[in-house]
């Protein structure tokens, strides 16, 4: 009797002894991100009890694989309801995983919204604009909620001013969210040249785009490629450049 | 033996009491079983969703660390449980404290011989999974390497740096030391348990809590150190949960390696000495127990 009191005391003492240095780690983890699912009710509303009890026990990963196999599996069918939904609950259990967020927007943007615009079952156009939108929304949505979870990754930076650029041919967001990309690191090269190509579509910000991509120019013949080069002449004419200060003629 | 040559501690013995308990474990077939599905799991990964490389290559990673997160936990507990009982029902443990072996020496050697066999296990699946993750990395290069052809040598090189990215990272190998820690760490407590379980079956399913417990614990923690978070008796409960039981959300790093995360070195090294210093207490604890057992 004394022994297992004597055991239970030393349990309780040590207990008492790691609870800072547990408490403090777990400090760590969250400031790094570490733990930055949210296990409420909404989560085991969304997963199920079961997918529930084995996110909680350390194998949120393989829920989360297991749901994103779905969910390819319901886009092959393209059941965009089940898409979205899927996705929804990949990206709540793991959002620090950029991929799922980009797949997820992708999915709704580009796939679903095409399917919408194409929809047979409904014959009147301006409904399936309205769903087309939609659908881009929902993408814009992923994005935006991607990037808050992971502010510095550039990869959804990048999606987000491809959102832009493609679905709502907004340059000026476009441009924003490239450069945005461009300073992270880790940013793919093309990123700081996109973000000044969507630039010099903005009425009014030419000369912006112009300086852009000149400083581009200049950084000598790995930036020089034709897309720049047609941006830049484009620029010039516009801004009606001094002969003496245009770049030279390398476009047929 | 002459009495005079008998040293308190041996570290001889220690030795021929774990080499003999990774015997043992290695014959049953229990271990062969689980290790089948794990290095399956793992191998056959390569044959799973074959979507875009990056997808591919958080899929394979996720799957082949979830599976030794899996395996590990439950042969901790599984191997470690029926140490005590089967050397009773043996009587091998009568044989072994006869002699002039102490208490102390035949717990070491036991938990050693399950922690080799850990170590070993986690060794084949380490392997194994890296083999899948370079030929898949091989395949994805050579892939891109073709179908980009055609472009700039500086994007090829940029594309081939990606695929390089996606797949192996240092920080594989910081996920796969604490899916160990975690796993000695619940080979030390399963033993401690087992010290006064009275059967095996009764251990396991006292580790299954355990472990559940032990994923919550973070929570209990958190609500029990907020202020006025609930009334006294939950705050007692949740105090005595906190206090009791290790936290085990603190060791699955892996999710966020397989993402990308990098796992700062000040971290990693305080996991791994917050999981040696449960391993050790546990085991001193469990010597407490086992120490006036009645045999």
């Amino acid at each position: 009797m004394i022994r297992s009191l004597a055991v239970f005391l030393s349990l309780a003492l040590f207990g008492a002894a790691k609870l800072p240095a547990e408490h403090a780690l777990a400090a760590t983890h969250r400031d790094l991100h570490l733990r930055a699912v949210d296990f409420g009710l909404d989560l085991r509303e969304q997963i199920g009890q079961l997918g529930f009890i084995a996110a909680l026990s350390g194998f949120r990963s393989l829920v989360d694989d297991a749901l994103f196999i779905q969910a390819h599996v319901a886009w092959e069918r393209t059941e965009w309801g089940r898409v979205l939904l899927l996705f929804q609950q990949v990206t709540t259990l793991q959002p620090r995983a950029v991929l799922f967020w980009d797949m997820a927007a992708w999915h709704m943007a580009w796939n679903a919204s095409a399917a919408a615009l194409s929809d047979r079952a409904q014959p009147r156009l301006a409904l399936r604009v309205k769903a087309q939108r939609e659908y881009f929304a929902l993408g814009k949505d992923f994005l935006e909620r991607g990037i808050k979870n992971n502010p510095d990754r550039p990869q959804l930076y990048e999606a987000l001013g491809r959102l832009y650029r493609d679905k709502y041919l907004d340059h000026e967001h476009a441009a924003e969210f490239f450069a945005k990309a461009a300073q992270l690191p880790g940013a793919p090269s093309y990123d700081k040249r996109f973000a000044a190509y969507e630039l010099s579509h903005c009425e009014g910000r030419e000369k912006e785009a112009y300086e852009h991509l000149r400083q581009l120019y200049d950084l000598g013949e790995r930036e020089r490629l034709p897309t720049l080069l047609r941006c830049l002449k484009e620029m010039e004419i516009k801004l009606d450049i001094p002969l003496a200060q245009r770049i030279p003629d390398q476009l047929p | 033996m002459n009495s005079s040559s008998h040293r308190a501690f041996s570290l001889g013995r220690i030795a021929a009491i774990t080499v003999n308990t990774l015997t043992e474990l290695t014959r049953l077939k229990i271990f062969y079983v689980l290790l089948f599905f794990a290095l399956f799991l793992i191998g056959s990964s390569i044959f799973m969703a074959r979507l875009t490389f990056q997808q591919e290559f958080q899929v394979l990673k996720d799957i082949a660390l979830g599976s030794m997160n899996i395996f590990t936990s439950v042969l901790a507990v599984v191997a470690t449980a029926r140490l005590i009982p089967q050397d009773l029902e043996d009587r091998t443990i009568y044989t072994i404290l006869a002699k002039p072996v102490p208490r102390s020496e035949y717990l070491f050697g036991k938990l050693a011989g399950v922690l080799l066999l850990l170590a070993l296990s986690v060794i084949i699946m380490s392997a194994l999974f890296f083999v899948v993750l370079n030929i898949r990395e091989q395949t994805v290069l050579s892939d891109t390497a073709r179908q980009m052809g055609a472009a700039p040598a500086e994007q090829v090189a940029e594309a081939l740096d990606a695929v390089r990215a996606s797949a192996f990272n240092v920080n594989l190998l910081s996920g796969i030391a604490i899916i160990f820690i975690k796993a000695c760490l619940l080979a030390s407590l399963t033993l401690f348990v087992s010290t006064f379980a009275t059967t095996s079956i009764f251990t396991t399913i006292v580790m299954v809590f355990v472990y559940f417990i032990g994923h919550l614990e973070g929570i209990a923690r958190e609500y029990w150190l907020q202020a006025n978070s609930a009334g006294w008796m939950t705050k007692a409960f949740l105090g005595l949960v906190a206090l009791l039981f290790p936290d085990l959300q603190l060791f699955n790093l892996s999710d966020d390696i397989v993402v990308g995360t990098a796992i700062p070195l000040a971290l990693f090294v305080k996991t791994i000495a917050l999981g040696s210093f449960y391993i050790v207490f546990y085991l001193l604890l469990a010597w407490a127990v086992f120490y006036r057992k009645e045999l």
